[in-house]
């Protein structure tokens, strides 16, 4: 929260200004650079659920959708991922934590040229299942890890 | 508003591998303040990298990304000297862009 004050004091005038107005909310989420932000997804519970959001019937398990992870996370606030598919024609990565309130928590899509593996960081609330969805030639295949959290990272 | 982001470009073999770490709060929403009211979600909701033009990634991410943002990913065709421009949306609207020099 100081956060916020500290770059409006830092911004200069009409910065200033923009701050305050982000900060009160005044910017209305669903306007129109938000629509392309697929909200149904990011709002889904299950995997199953998931995979329906982005368009598919079903996803199949595959060992070719590799996940490389810390087994046990000191600190759920800051969980490291790689994800990388070995499927031709890799379409999109999706990280799914299962245990959190909302299951999606990022989805990259793969154009062509770049190599079909992302590493990022996540929070994890408590110890669960973390699946990786990738989307290739149209159909949709996954891997599942258990991934243990000594200290979750969603309470604050 | 947002502090600039950190974007290092390198080539790796045939690859230009793009490593970012980004300046985001990244509140989930889910949190309360001390008061208990509920603080409001804040956090970047799209990331797109382009190179000469051409998307070579681009990302939506739910409040369950961490805290400063780390990405990294390899893309082909690129070559030392080209740019990589780097831009972050987040669900109040605000926006940031940076480039870096491949290297």
């Amino acid at each position: 929260m100081n956060d916020d004050r500290r770059k409006v004091l830092k911004g200069t005038g009409g910065m200033a200004v923009m701050g305050l107005a982000a900060s009160a909310g005044l910017f209305v989420p669903g306007s129109a650079w938000a629509q392309a932000w697929n909200k149904a997804a990011f709002e889904t519970k299950s995997l199953a659920d998931t995979v329906k959001a982005m368009g598919g019937t079903g996803a199949t398990e595959s060992k070719d959708v590799v996940i490389t992870s810390p087994d046990i996370a000191e600190n759920g606030a800051v969980v490291p991922f790689t994800i990388a598919s070995r499927l031709p024609k890799t379409e999109s990565i999706a990280l799914l934590v299962e245990k959190n309130p909302n299951v999606l928590a990022a989805s990259f899509n793969i154009p062509q040229g770049t190599e079909a593996g992302v590493t990022t960081r996540v929070k994890m609330g408590q110890t669960s299942n973390v699946t990786a969805l990738v989307k290739a030639d149209g159909k949709f295949y996954y891997t599942t890890k258990e991934v243990k959290v000594t200290l979750g990272g969603c309470g604050g | 508003m947002a502090d600039p982001m950190k974007i290092r470009a390198t080539m790796s073999g045939d690859k230009v591998e793009v490593k970012v770490l980004m300046s985001h709060e990244m509140e989930t929403g889910q949190r309360k303040d001390s008061k208990g009211a509920a603080i409001p979600a804040h956090f970047i909701q799209s990331v797109t990298a382009t190179h000469n033009g051409k998307v070579v990634l681009s990302a939506e991410w739910g409040p369950a990304v961490s805290k400063n943002p780390f990405l990294s990913f390899k893309f082909a065709g690129g070559k030392p000297g080209d740019k990589v421009t780097i831009t972050w949306t987040d669900n109040k609207g605000d926006k940031r862009t940076d480039e870096a020099t491949i290297s």
